[in-house]
């Protein structure tokens, strides 16, 4: 069915439904219980799962695939909320032609920045992207934020004003992002018992968008052009001598996965209409190749995996502050209370970020392969076959789902 | 005319000239050596033909097509193929994966943007691959990872990866380089099978002697960069020049 | 032409700390094989060791002295630093003025124990693994110690004042026979492209002429064949790994007058400084040092009122600019050797 082996069909059908029912999964606990704090069905945080889901599928087919690893993604993801906000700014609120220009400027960027980067592999390649971005960054942050020629408006932001055209805008139009009439930050809420559920107008265009680039990224995977990037990371000598030309097969995939973080910044802004040049920052970067490597690189649901993971730890950490820890560990002797909380407290609030820096190494160190990998050696660990009939000789193949 | 002709190629490095006037014609559908002692020029000759190094001066015609300035891809498509001194194998893929790629490349060229169809819908491309897999009796491994392969295996595949393209000529840098006996017993098999049964020109650069004379039909000796002498397997046996070309002069 | 001068001197200690950081970084991918992108972080730490040094000798205890009272007539509370009591006020007060030059002496052994922790605790394990997952967990390494300097320093910039003796400038206009003070240079900042000028021919001279260097340049030219001569590369190579740190510190600790540290200052400077060994050539010792000073310069040039009004915030990007017009046309950058990262 739709052209996929029955494995990856139901990969895609799990997929569909963790997106389709994330407002009732993600929203476990009794909104007046002390847990729900761990709640992650929120408008705002479940269009962050699935639009950085997005961003890291897309990664995935440069860095999964071809191996090579970009430090500049981050940079399409911020030229495409630009986009999308000027589209705002000069058309209308309605968010169609916003996502289609983010896509299209984050392509036409990605072949310039990918052009010029992929004459160099390895190393060099990771170094190129992430000066790419730096630059990117400061273009935006400064050089195209003066007054005579203002794209970026700086340090503020790119938002809408007033004062903006907005050609296409009817009087009765939302007057925020909207697709046709209906607003993306309309939210149903449905009260069952002690839990809110939220329906988010915003939440399920993203998540209907991330199921499609989910369903294309398995077709690029299982296609001979991803056949053909898996070849260029296993051995460009022979990819050579056996008459492919490399250089095009990489900068289709960089400009692929470029497209897939311009469509990611599309949509951020089209649920939040502001811009601003952080979004670049290296940083960014950084995060989407951990969200890749944490799910695992390579295979096909880890960077959807990997990026809810981060998105919903860096909520929860960030929440919780030393007012909450007392609660959690008041059962404790004081002594004991006190002391973990010192210890925990450096990971937690403004902390975040040491514990994401520390979670990537540790990662990169004990589990290369991501969660999948970890979550095949628990498998492996409770089922462990009779008899290994192939006499070990027979590893597998296929890239991991 | 031959189907490889080399005509006054030169190559220096520095102070070293490499390749001094080096002029080989090699006949369609045979095998022809090259050998000749270290440091001969055999490497560097081979990589001119396959677009790695440039020559400074000369010719090289393959077909009847000129071959310098073309890229290693290009040369391939023209119908060069290359088999290295330690198998060169996507590790990463599958053995049916592995004779996949060429035949891909070879139905659709150096570049083409597939990106929707699936590979195991491609039936006509998984046929050949499967017949070429069987014709090298390693259909029953097509599922493993061939990485984890024998390197008599790793050796094996890489000639069918380069057969499955259907080359007009097959080049072979030392394939039997660090091999034990049996093994290399088991190559001169293998390439034996490959001629016999098909028309294809190959070029084998050769130190092991026995290789040598169990496969050319032409031998071409090289020594200081300069072909010595260039002729048939019993005439070189007992050449003077190619005595002293190995064992310096005093030999001879 | 006082303008010409001014911005080639102005250059100068940005360009000074390019090329250290960039020393480094060449000489643990020369050796190592790896791409350290804890290195900036290396540099910040130096600059927070000066912190944590200045701070240490700036330890007190309070008095109070009856004699002097203060605004609401209470006897005045003196702050008596532990370093005035041991050697003396006069000693004391100087060396808390110097404290920045004298947490060299400090700062050497910190950082290179800091350098040898990193690299037998962590980058020794990845000598095997993919260049991609040496890249990942140093860039992780990095995160984690800025954010513990974010931990105990906080975000905000720390002011480090550089000694009394050099808060002055130099008139550099006068000194050269033009007009006065039509080119003032803080003394400070001759300072640190001299201090810079000495740390970079010592780490020449000790490739150059000691044995120690010789097996170090040997090993970056062909590893595998030094390893196979019996010779114990890979302690060198954590040695080497540690003076690269300690370079990097140092040059983080003469940095702190001229930029008030902060947390991440270290990525701020690594970016650059990967431009600048690419610019330079991956694997150029020479060719880093050089760049460094040349893009240092470029980028003071960029920073006049004269370049920002053709393009504002030209200074920014134009090392990047700079960089990609290199690796167009000479992609192995001003003098790499071929065969480096050329895989």
């Amino acid at each position: 069915m739709m052209g996929l082996h029955k494995k990856d069909l139901n990969l895609l059908l799990i997929v569909m439904v963790l997106a389709l029912f994330a407002p009732f999964i993600l929203n476990p606990f009794p909104t007046d219980s002390a847990l729900a704090q761990f709640n992650a069905g929120y408008p705002d945080l479940m269009q962050r799962f699935v639009i950085f889901g997005i961003f890291a599928v897309g990664f995935n087919i440069l860095f999964g695939l071809t191996g090579y690893l970009s430090f500049g993604h981050a940079a399409f993801l911020g030229i495409g909320s630009y986009s999308c906000v000027w589209m705002f700014k000069l058309l209308s609120y309605n968010v169609v032609p916003g996502i289609l220009l983010s896509v299209v400027m984050a392509g036409i960027f990605s072949v310039a920045i990918g052009f010029i980067s992929l004459r160099r592999s390895g190393i060099y390649f990771s170094i190129l992207t992430l000066a790419f971005a730096q630059m990117s960054f400061a273009i935006a942050y400064s050089v195209l934020s003066n007054p005579a020629f203002n794209l970026t408006n700086g340090e503020t932001g790119l938002q809408v004003y007033a004062s903006d055209p907005q050609w296409l805008q009817s009087a009765s139009a939302p007057n925020a992002p909207h697709l046709f009439g209906l607003p993306m930050r309309a939210t149903e809420t449905l009260t069952v018992g002690g839990w809110d559920f939220q329906f988010n107008v915003g939440y399920y265009m993203c998540a209907i968008i991330m199921i499609l680039a989910f369903y294309l990224s398995i077709r690029i995977f299982r296609s001979p052009f991803g056949l053909m990037l898996r070849a260029v990371k296993s051995n460009q000598q022979r990819m050579i001598y056996t008459g492919l030309n490399t250089k095009p097969y990489t900068l289709a995939a960089f400009i692929i996965s470029g497209m897939y973080a311009g469509l990611a910044g599309g949509l951020l802004s089209a649920m939040d209409p502001l811009a601003g040049a952080e979004r670049m920052q290296w940083t960014a970067s950084g995060e989407v190749v951990l969200m890749t490597i944490l799910g695992g690189a390579g295979t096909l649901i880890g960077p959807v995996l990997g990026a809810g993971f981060i998105k919903y730890f860096e909520n929860i950490f960030s929440k919780i502050n030393d007012n909450i820890l007392h609660q959690w560990f008041s059962a404790l002797p004081d002594g004991l209370e006190d002391f973990l909380i010192t210890i925990v407290h450096p990971f937690i609030g403004k902390g975040w970020h040491l514990t994401l820096g520390l979670m990537f190494m540790m990662v990169v160190i004990f589990l290369p392969g991501g969660l999948v990998e970890g979550g095949q050696r628990i498998g492996a660990m409770f089922k462990r076959k009779p008899k290994d009939t192939n006499g070990g000789l027979s590893a597998p193949a296929t890239p991991a789902e | 005319m031959g189907i490889l002709e080399v005509k006054n190629v030169n190559k220096r490095f520095g102070g070293l000239q490499a390749l001094g006037d080096v002029n080989l014609d090699i006949q369609e559908n045979t095998v022809h050596a090259i050998i000749g002692p270290n440091g001969a020029g055999k490497s560097t000759l081979l990589n001119c033909l396959i677009g790695k190094l440039e020559p400074d001066t000369g010719s090289v015609t393959f077909d009847g097509q000129p071959v310098l300035g073309l890229k290693p891809h290009q040369i391939n498509q023209l119908g060069i193929s290359r088999v290295f001194q330690t198998p060169e194998i996507f590790s990463d893929l599958s053995v049916l994966e592995n004779v996949l790629i060429p035949c891909f490349a070879k139905r659709d060229g150096s570049f083409r943007m597939n990106a929707i169809g699936t590979v195991g819908n491609e039936t006509d491309v998984m046929s050949t691959a499967e017949k070429m897999l069987d014709d090298v009796n390693m259909l029953d491994k097509k599922d493993v990872l061939s990485g984890a392969l024998s390197r008599g295996d790793k050796r094996r595949l890489e000639m069918a990866m380069c057969l499955v393209q259907e080359p007009k000529l097959l080049l072979l840098d030392e394939p039997t380089a660090g091999m034990a006996r049996a093994d290399t017993n088991n190559t001169i098999e293998l390439l034996k099978e490959i001629k016999a049964s098909r028309d294809i020109t190959m070029v084998i650069i050769e130190h092991d002697m026995h290789v040598v004379f169990s496969l050319a039909q032409r031998i071409t000796v090289l020594a200081q960069g300069r072909p010595l002498v260039e002729d048939t397997p019993e005439k070189i046996k007992g050449h003077p020049k190619v005595k002293e070309a190995y064992l310096g002069e005093t030999a001879a | 032409m006082d303008a010409l001068i001014i911005q080639i001197l102005n250059g100068l200690d940005k360009g000074s700390a390019y090329a250290l950081i960039a020393l480094g970084l060449t000489l643990i991918f020369g050796t190592l094989g790896v791409v350290n992108f804890a290195h900036g972080a290396l540099f910040m730490l130096g600059s927070f060791c000066a912190v944590t040094i200045s701070r240490l000798f700036q330890v007190s205890y309070v008095v109070v002295d009856e004699t002097k009272t203060d605004f609401l007539g209470n006897p005045l509370k003196v702050k008596m630093p532990y370093v005035s009591d041991w050697f003396g006020p006069e000693v004391g007060a100087w060396i808390i003025d110097w404290s920045v030059p004298l947490s060299i002496l400090f700062a050497i052994p910190i950082m290179v124990l800091i350098g040898v922790t990193i690299e037998r605790g962590l980058i020794k394990h990845f000598y095997k693994r993919p260049h991609a997952d040496q890249i990942l967990v140093t860039f992780g390494l990095a995160i984690v110690l800025q954010e513990i300097v974010k931990y105990f320093f906080g975000a905000n910039p720390i002011p480090m004042p550089a000694p009394d003796a050099f808060k002055g400038s130099l008139d550099f206009g006068a000194l050269i026979g033009m007009q006065s003070s039509s080119i003032i240079y803080p003394y400070w900042r001759l300072i640190y492209f001299a201090f810079a000028g000495v740390l970079i021919t010592s780490v020449f001279c000790f490739l150059q002429f000691t044995t120690f260097g010789m097996v170090v340049r040997a090993g970056m030219a062909d590893r595998e064949t030094v390893g196979l001569l019996g010779i114990n590369i890979d302690k060198r190579f954590t040695i080497m790994f540690g003076i690269a740190a300690a370079v990097a510190g140092l040059a983080g600790v003469m940095y702190t007058p001229i930029n008030s540290p902060n947390y991440h200052m270290g990525m701020d400077f690594l970016v650059l400084s990967f431009v600048v060994v690419v610019v330079g050539g991956m694997g150029s010792l020479p060719g880093a040092v050089l760049a460094g000073f040349l893009l240092g310069i470029l980028e003071s040039f960029a920073s006049t009122t004269w370049a920002s009004n053709m393009l504002p915030g030209i200074n920014q990007i134009i090392i990047y600019l700079v960089a990609i017009i290199v690796l167009l046309t000479r992609p192995r950058g001003l003098m790499g050797r071929k065969g480096v990262m050329e895989e």
